[in-house]
């Protein structure tokens, strides 16, 4: 290239280094500096501490619960709406519009949406009524009723971050030549074998991306479970938020989060495990 | 029509009314004041809907402030992710250089984590340096969420407009950035535009480190996150209403682009 | 093995018609090409065969039976995609055995068919590698391979060469014919390059805006072209077309009388450049040069007659400038008469 100095990638790219640096690296190594310290000390304190407390355990297990039964279903709902949106030829664009309107939509607003519907006197509850199901308000998400309430974080999450794997699965469909479904349909593949045999594994780089993406926004999931149960619902970052402004024990806080940063990054590892992309495999 | 086809189009009519009915009941719960939310049973047509519970709404003391806070920190995301990324997308782009492995791991490493809770320990340091409850201290951490995505897209928006473009511009007489400006750009546009959309979202959405980072200054999010618990029904769906709106108006702005953004940063 | 029968199949997409009544027949066993210049609807043609097009009216039978409105797996016909469409994720011998596999054959049926296959193509040292591990030959015989492994009635094939370059595509031409005179398979072979049908082909069909033109034998279609497009279009150079007034069985192209046994008025004298002599003798039709291209076997040359182009083949090592007038004769056992307005060949009189 003409008249270009050797060192100008690295201008271009140097001011963004030097921001993930100072507000990705830097904050990063803080967490983990904080959440070791207690009073200026290198302590374990604070791990101690978070493990007693006794929202901690509740806290993983709703975390972990709600990131196994809610990604697996966006994930079966996002493939079953990418493949019905491939075969859509009229009004298409109105659909896909539709379908993918929740991505824009924040998990506080989701979570309010799906107040709305849920509370005692909500739209739920008045269907159940003229069902006659129920004779009244009936309450689904106080701390008595710890399973509808999950199952309530459950839906509203589907409900908000479905789009997000769905956006990422049609654009994976879309980079896959339509060759290798008509060869298939050719040499004789019904369309389960087609989706099986070919889709499928051609997919898989889109879907590994949508799974860890995914995944590590469940493990952050906070402001759902907030609007609709309060702390009847203890989630990690929740209590990670609580540590740190009611309580103001910063350490504590840490400690939470460097547990939240540690299981995304195994799951982060566990997925690019899980599914071997192999580039040399791919169109 | 066959069997098959009745079962398809209404399994793609329910999932659209999957989408849409909670944004329906929202804006209901939103729009129907006082009255409605204590209704029992509900009222599925907008009966009592009216403007006025919104304006109610907006004149409650730190709404407006906190809507103003939003927009200036969603702003300034934008602006940063895009002047910060989209650089960096032009080198991964254009050039072959030492390190560009290791800056790709980098940006893609962001991905491994939730980046929001980072706003943490950024507290105590903002604290420090007089960034702590600005909406400018808030964009600063917004764009950490914002900038990778915006690397990656704009490396690839770069990536589609082919070298010879360029290359012809320089031999007609062009210089380096003239060409960039003339040729490139121009071309790129619309895509970084639909970039900065999403990082305006990306930032208008975000709850927890705009919740740790203010208190007075507090943005949408975090205002209504703040008074939750003590406010009454139908303040919180107002709110969740007014964060609603925005998002649907522009993903609809960036529709045509979704695809290909997303396509682009998955490869 | 079975033969194809096209029955007034018509395509259209929306307003265009591509394919306009458009009626076929391939007996059992022919090689036939389907040969034309881009959007002629030849590609449309084969995809609906193979199904993966719907027909906007019309019948396709394949050994008789109607599947017309069959989805392409149940049509027993194997095809090989233009850009191979061999698949990334799958092992050549996963590839070929791809049909068999769908088909549910067991493992040693699959393993037998996929080694006859690939020893066929020559692939059997490759069986356990990816695709992305060959050269685009080597894919476009694992595409053949894969074809022919289910031992179809009927073979498909849209441009397969066509992303090969110019020394490859030669080979595998050459390879194609044999390996598939062998298999005996009931082929259509989708092209826009008139050499490849020529060489390949026991039958073309020349289309032309979705209409088949002509059907006929190589030779016979490189001789007897049955319109002006057919004439320009197969063979290269394309047909000369020289503007001549018939009058009582003759015609005159400058001093030269030509015979022509054609109705009298105006028509198109249509002569290969092979089949002109250049001569210097005063009573031959006057040529002008304008360009002489050395072609090594032969020189090519262009000039004007009759106020339109005309190309001849002069001996490699002739002198000819450019701007220099020379004269030509038509060889009269070799031409042919079109229609100027209708580009039709004429009857000749006997």
């Amino acid at each position: 290239m003409p008249a270009r100095s050797p060192y100008l990638p690295y201008l271009l790219i140097a001011p963004s280094i030097l921001f993930l640096a100072v507000f990705f690296l830097w904050p990063f190594a803080q967490t983990v500096v904080m959440a070791f310290t207690v009073d200026g000390q290198t302590s374990t304190g604070n791990f101690a501490r978070m493990a007693a407390d006794l929202n901690f355990w509740p806290a993983m297990g709703n975390t972990f619960a709600l990131v196994i039964v809610v990604v697996p279903l966006q994930v079966a709902l996002a493939l079953t709406m990418a493949v019905m949106i491939q075969k859509m030829t009229t009004g298409r664009d109105i659909v896909l519009w539709i379908w993918t309107i929740p991505l824009g939509i924040s998990d506080l607003a989701a979570g309010l949406a799906w107040l709305a519907i849920l509370s005692n006197n909500g739209y739920f509850n008045t269907v159940l009524f003229h069902l006659g199901i129920i004779s009244g308000p009936t309450g689904w998400l106080s701390y008595e009723t710890p399973l509808t309430l999950f199952f309530a974080v459950v839906v509203a999450e589907v409900w908000r971050a479905t789009a997000l794997v769905f956006v990422i699965l049609v654009a994976g469909l879309q980079l896959i030549p339509k060759e290798y479904a008509e060869a298939a349909e050719v040499f004789g593949a019904s369309p389960w074998q087609r989706f099986r045999h070919v889709t499928l594994p051609l997919l898989k780089p889109s879907l590994q991306s949508a799974l860890i993406l995914r995944t590590v926004l469940a493990f952050e999931v906070f402001a759902v479970a907030y609007a609709l149960g309060g702390r009847n619902i203890p989630i990690l970052v929740g209590e990670a938020y609580t540590w740190m402004n009611a309580n103001q024990n910063t350490g504590v806080a840490a400690a939470y989060a460097g547990v939240v940063l540690l299981v995304s990054l195994a799951s982060t590892i566990v997925w690019l495990r899980v599914i071997r992309v192999r580039r040399e495999h791919l169109p | 029509m066959t069997a098959r086809r009745v079962l398809y189009v209404s399994g793609v009519l329910v999932l659209c009314a999957w989408v849409l009915v909670p944004i329906y009941l929202i804006a209901l719960g939103g729009l129907g004041g006082r009255l409605g939310v204590f209704r029992w049973p509900k009222e599925f047509l907008p009966t009592g809907a009216s403007v006025d519970a919104m304006l109610t709404f907006l004149q409650i003391e730190g709404v407006w402030n906190a809507a103003k806070n939003s927009v200036i920190a969603a702003g300034l995301t934008m602006v940063f992710s895009v002047v910060l990324g989209a650089p960096a997308g032009y080198a991964l782009a254009r050039f072959a250089f030492r390190g560009q492995d290791a800056y790709r791991l980098l940006v893609l490493l962001t991905r491994a984590f939730p980046l929001a809770i980072l706003a943490l320990p950024l507290t105590v340091t903002f604290i420090r340096v007089g960034l702590y409850d600005t909406p400018l201290g808030v964009a600063l951490v917004h764009t950490a969420l914002a900038l990778p995505f915006a690397v990656l897209v704009s490396a690839s928006l770069f990536m589609g407009i082919p070298r010879e473009y360029e290359e012809a511009a320089w031999v007609f007489g062009c210089s380096g950035p003239g060409a960039f400006l003339r040729i490139v750009l121009p071309l790129a546009l619309p895509g970084l535009a639909a970039t900065c959309i999403f990082a305006f979202v990306i930032s208008w959405n975000e709850v927890f480190a705009a919740s740790l980072l203010t208190v007075r200054e507090r943005t949408l999010t975090a205002y209504l996150l703040a008074v939750l618990a003590e406010s009454p029904p139908h303040f919180r769906y107002a709110g969740g209403l007014l964060l609603v709106v925005p998002s649907v108006v522009f993903i609809f702005a960036v529709r045509k682009y979704l695809f290909s953004l997303w396509g682009i940063t998955n490869r | 093995m079975a033969d194809i029968q096209i029955d007034r199949i018509v395509k259209a997409f929306g307003t265009v018609v591509a394919l306009e009544e458009v009626r076929l027949d391939v007996p059992d066993g022919e090689f036939l090409a389907l040969l034309g210049p881009s959007g002629c609807g030849k590609t449309t043609l084969l995809r609906i065969i193979a199904g993966l097009e719907t027909q906007t009216s019309g019948r396709v039978r394949i050994g008789g039976r109607d599947v017309s409105d069959l989805p392409p797996r149940r049509r027993a016909l194997a095809m090989v995609f233009q850009n191979y469409a061999v698949f990334p994720h799958m092992t050549v011998a996963e590839n070929i055995g791809f049909g068999l596999r769908m088909r549910g054959d067991d493992a040693a049926t699959v393993r037998a068919a996929v080694g006859r296959a690939a020893e066929l193509l020559k692939m059997t040292p490759y069986l356990d590698r990816y695709p992305s591990k060959l050269s685009g030959g080597q894919r476009q015989r694992v595409a053949v391979a894969r074809a022919l492994a289910v031992e179809p009635a009927v073979l498909l094939m849209d441009e397969p060469l066509s992303n090969l370059d110019a020394l490859l595509r030669l080979e595998m031409r050459a390879e194609l014919k044999a390996v598939l005179r062998e298999a005996g398979t009931t082929t259509l072979y989708v092209t826009h390059d008139q050499t490849e049908a020529m060489g390949l082909a026991d039958r073309i069909a020349v289309m032309e805006k979705g209409r088949i033109v002509q059907i006929d034998r190589p030779a016979a279609l490189y001789r007897h072209p049955r319109t002006r497009f057919v004439g320009g279009f197969v063979g290269t150079p394309p047909m000369n077309f020289i503007p001549v007034v018939a009058a009582g069985g003759r015609a005159m192209i400058g001093p030269l009388a030509v015979q022509a046994p054609v109705r009298d008025g105006p028509v198109l004298m249509g002569v290969r450049a092979e089949d002109l002599d250049l001569t210097d003798d005063d009573g031959a039709a006057p040529l002008m040069v304008r360009v002489t291209e050395p072609m090594g076997s032969h020189l090519l040359v262009t000039g004007e007659a009759a106020g339109v182009t005309v190309r001849a083949m002069a001996p490699a090592d002739a002198d000819l400038p450019a701007g220099r007038p020379v004269g030509f004769r038509p060889r009269p056992e070799r031409v042919v008469w079109m229609d100027p307005e209708s580009g039709q060949a004429l009857e000749m009189r006997a």
